[in-house]
């Protein structure tokens, strides 16, 4: 039988706020466990929580982003479970009124074509701690840091239909919410976590499958090996003339599988209700205003302004594009004098081989746009050859100075003075006129061999437009 | 005596140096440790602390730096966080708990000068109109001590009345301020919720929680709810709103006040006595020049029902926090995660926050909760629109603080429906958020008697005014029970 794979998914962004969803406390990266927690993150009696409000700009902002319905009442609702990572009892999060309603992001399939997939909703809430189960001799270690970290949780309508899809869809969020400023992206740090409905159903039939739930994908590729893992699972299993089960499974990268976490008969009955510790978050106009002054270009608004404005190719625009970083990197490079479409080229091979050799991110180049884009306009303006260029590049990367300074102090500077180049031509002519007889015999490739020549002698600094077009004259004339 | 003296009175005598703050705090921690032990109001003392407080008080009124509460020995009921103190809230479960911070209401009156002589005996996690369901065990009213000081304030109000304290602190969920308060012949201030912070101080259920002043009047009241009322940005839902100068405006004339009588607070199980009593102090309103007008507030039998899912649903979520793993009590060597949870839980916790977890947790249970948590906040919109409508005509709303004066220890324990309906008349104003308070009039048989007052949002100088004005001409709230056979200062 020919199934169809449905995919829904659940994004978990780490805001990038510099404290907690409700306390003044920091929520800075690795610091020891439990160092990064006061009173109300541990939920001790008679504490009270207060919205830190840079999280609803956030919100507002990735709304404005995916054109949602927004406001203009939002309400933070308790979840309630008992673990111990979960100090109160509780996790304040939203339920009946996100801060962000009904939305949509259009991804780009292989074929070239784009899709709308449907976001339900993104509201916030705060993470949990951490259990650690290894090195506590059969107890378990809570660590309490990342407890009240404030998160958007993006909900997707069940619209992939592939893995593929689903990997584009969350890669499309993942740039998005970087994009915006909202999240640092990390992954590796959890800052962005991705649960993944997944259940299948024969091609045809509308009425949707048993779904499995996958937890805790922290990086595409793993979310792609646990989707696989998962679609054979299922499909073995109704083939097999079985059922799948709904339940909540967790992927093991490193036995590659995914594991029951729980079913459906014990999942917890949350009891939602309204917090009553928090007041609703009304969003006003002003607030929505303020919200899409402070939005910067969309990656797909970039894409087509870069290929308006500096008449890129929609494949180099939407490879600029990747990352807000890369992008602001060429646009700097183009301002400094670059031409756009040297840049491309220097931006995404040169710049981009250099770093991952290094094993580098972007972000900790030595070689900074100006830079590049001063490199760029010495070639444009003949001061020295694309060749020698990327000596050039090779020294501001080992830190000589700009290129100005490195081509005076290597004394790369390419010799466009005609007579200069007359003199030397005229020499080779003469010490090769074996050379110069069967060139004019009809032995058109001997060009080649004239031109390595003058290179030699000008140590590569002689213009080769100029080089061709005098050779040419000496030696037809 | 100095016991026998209000903070107004109090305040004359440490500013004129009749008596210092350290002779005032001796003499009331003499009288706790000598009286205390037949009334239970204390769950602790903390002489050291009130000593240290008293001489830094002393040393504020040398210098001129004393404000009307500077030196005052007062009690915090025991749901206060207070730093570096035990603070149980009645539970077996926070036996072992001290603070690591103060809580705003503490924070407050410590900056007023105030001397802290302890923490006050309560319902625990303030569930109970008795003071019956304290770990500590109850309190016994002193004006009979086979009686319940009410409750839940019922340490905070048995303290009082007892003169162990000149004021106290309390907490009002469903009336735990003014029920006891009545119960014990003083006066008891439940404020507009969101008037006073509610950081610090343990939550029962958070929609509805409010702490107030309990004081021998009106005008110490005032004085009490000076220092603890403000804006704090640590408590989203307290009010952003100015604090008018409560003392300012306690004499104004009453003539043309209207007080509205609900027909409903008159009905059916109201002890003919104490609404004899109550009708007699609002014949006294009447000579004051107010008008008296009858209404109807025909949604309060809605109030107990729509009271006891709201507030059970809330602390069920509330006291989740108590689980055995970072504070409070933990079982005995626990097997595994369930068997922490279910044992610490269940030996930490006493019958009636039991029973309050289990119906609140059922209320917000799928499949139950259209009918019953979101009922009963669209029946709480009915009460509070019936308040509403009443204070387009009238100022403030009379009647009887509770259906009967004080009864018996293990009168109703073992009865909780009973128990809930004796705060008939004062859950409908939590429901609301409305402020109100209670004043002791002419006692029942040698038990006191409250007359409660409630006023429209933040209108509480309105009220202390209301109230003041009573006491200025009637001596009901200057009555003393007689806990000792011979005098002995």
């Amino acid at each position: 039988m020919q199934w169809e794979t449905v995919i829904g998914l659940e994004v978990h962004t780490q805001l990038a706020t510099k404290s907690k969803i409700f306390s003044g406390t920091s929520i800075a990266y690795g610091a020891d466990p439990n160092t990064q927690a006061c009173i109300i993150d541990l939920g001790f009696p008679g504490v009270l929580p207060v919205l830190n409000e840079a999280v609803v700009d956030m919100a507002l902002i990735f709304g404005l982003a995916i054109n949602a319905e927004i406001g203009p009442r939002s309400v933070f609702a308790r979840k309630n479970y008992f673990y111990p990572d979960l100090p109160k009892g509780y996790q304040i999060s939203q339920f009946e009124l996100p801060i962000v309603g009904k939305g949509s992001l259009t991804i780009d399939l292989e074929d070239g074509s784009q899709k709308a997939i449907g976001i339900t909703r993104a509201h916030l809430e705060e993470d949990a701690g951490k259990s650690l189960h290894e090195d506590f001799h059969g107890m378990s270690g809570i660590d309490l840091n990342r407890t009240g970290t404030p998160l958007l949780e993006i909900v997707s309508e069940p619209d992939m239909r592939s893995i593929k899809e689903a990997v584009s869809y969350a890669r499309k969020i993942h740039q998005l919410v970087v994009y915006l400023g909202i999240c640092d992206g990390n992954m590796q740090e959890g800052s962005f976590r991705v649960d993944a409905n997944l259940s299948i159903r024969p091609f045809g039939q509308e009425a949707f499958g048993t779904r499995t739930e996958l937890k805790n994908l922290n990086s595409f590729r793993f979310m792609e090996r646990a989707l696989n893992f998962e679609l054979e699972r299922q499909i073995d299993l109704l083939e097999g003339g079985r059922k799948v089960v709904q339940e909540t499974r967790l992927y093991d990268p490193d036995r590659d599988e995914t594991r029951s976490m729980r079913s459906k008969e014990e999942a917890n009955d949350y009891r939602y209700f309204p917090d009553p510790d928090l007041l609703p978050v009304e969003i006003n106009d002003q607030q929505l205003q303020r919200a899409r002054q402070n939005m910067p270009e969309l990656p797909d608004q970039k894409r087509q302004r870069f290929e308006s404005d500096y008449s890129l190719s929609s494949a180099d625009a939407l490879m600029l594009i990747q990352s807000r970083h890369q992008a602001d990197f060429f646009e700097t490079v183009v301002s400094s004098g670059g031409d756009a479409k040297m840049a491309v080229n220097w931006v995404t091979v040169e710049l981009t081989g250099a770093l991952n050799k290094a094993g580098i991110a972007l972000s900790q180049s030595p070689v900074t746009p100006e830079q590049v884009g001063g490199l760029l306009e010495r070639i444009a303006d003949n001061t020295i050859s694309g060749k020698l260029a990327k000596q050039v590049f090779e020294a501001m990367w080992n830190g000589e100075g700009d290129a100005d300074k490195v081509i005076e102090a290597k004394g790369l500077k390419q010799i466009t003075d005609s007579g200069q180049i007359e003199t030397i031509i005229d020499e080779i002519i003469a010490n090769n006129p074996k050379q110069v007889e069967q060139f004019r015999a009809g032995k058109d490739k001997l060009l080649g061999f004239f031109v390595g020549q003058v290179m030699k002698q000008t140590q590569g600094k002689a213009n080769p437009g100029q080089v061709n077009k005098i050779l040419l004259g000496k030696l037809k004339g | 005596m100095m016991h026998s003296k209000s903070i107004v009175e109090l305040g004359t005598g440490l500013q004129t140096g009749e008596f210092s703050s350290v002779e005032l705090t001796r003499h009331f921690l003499q009288r706790i440790e000598r009286l205390d032990k037949d009334l239970n109001a204390f769950i602790s003392t903390t002489p050291e602390q009130a000593l240290a407080e008293a001489e830094s008080a002393d040393q504020a009124i040398k210098v001129g730096q004393a404000g009307p509460l500077t030196g005052i020995p007062i009690v915090q009921k025991d749901i206060f966080c207070t730093r570096g103190v035990k603070t149980s809230c009645g539970s077996k479960m926070l036996d072992n708990f001290i603070s690591p911070y103060d809580a705003t209401v503490v924070e407050k009156l410590k900056h007023a000068g105030v001397v802290s002589l302890g923490k006050a005996n309560m319902d625990e996690f303030a569930m109970g109109s008795s003071n019956e369901t304290s770990f500590y065990g109850p309190v016994h009213n002193p004006w009979d001590k086979g009686r319940v000081p009410g409750g839940s304030s019922g340490g905070s109000a048995a303290a009082v009345a007892a003169r162990l304290a000149v004021a106290a602190t309390g907490t009002d969920t469903g009336g735990s301020i003014r029920q006891p308060a009545s119960f014990c012949g003083i006066t008891g201030l439940k404020p507009t919720y969101g008037r006073i912070s509610r950081f610090g101080m343990i939550a029962f259920a958070s929609s509805l929680d409010q702490a107030g002043p309990m004081t021998r009047d009106a005008a110490d009241a005032a004085l009490m709810l000076q220092a603890m009322a403000g804006f704090d940005p640590k408590d989203s839902t307290c009010a952003n709103q100015p604090v008018p100068v409560y003392s300012a405006t306690l004499s104004d004339p009453l003539e043309g006040l209207k007080i509205g009588l609900p027909r409903e607070y008159f009905g059916e199980g109201l002890d003919p006595a104490v609404a004899a009593s109550v009708e007699a102090a609002i014949d006294h309103y009447k000579r004051l020049g107010a008008e008296v007008i009858d209404i109807s507030l025909p949604n309060t039998g809605l109030a107990v029902p729509t009271y006891y899912v709201v507030a059970p649903a809330e602390c069920s979520s509330n006291l989740s926090r108590f689980d055995g793993v970072r504070f409070g009590y933990r079982c005995q060597q626990p097997k595994d995660l369930e068997d922490l949870y279910k044992r610490s839980r269940g030996e930490g916790f006493g019958a009636e926050v039991k029973r309050r977890i289990m119906i609140g947790t059922y209320a917000l249970s799928a499949g139950y909760y259209d009918a019953y948590y979101l009922k009963a906040q669209k029946t709480r919109h009915l009460i509070s629109d019936d308040f509403k409508q009443a204070f387009e005509t009238v100022d403030v709303i009379m009647g009887p603080t509770t259906p009967t004066p004080a009864f018996g220890l293990g009168e109703k324990v073992n009865d909780p429906v009973t128990m809930y309906l004796n705060d008939i008349y004062t859950i409908a104003t939590n429901l609301a958020g409305l402020p109100g308070v209670s004043i002791p009039v002419e006692p029942v048989n040698g038990l006191p008697v409250g007359l409660q007052i409630i006023g429209n949002y933040f209108t509480e100088a309105k009220l202390l005014n209301v109230a003041h004005r009573f006491q200025q001409e009637t001596e009901w709230h200057r009555l003393t029970p007689e806990l000792e056979s011979v005098a002995s200062d």
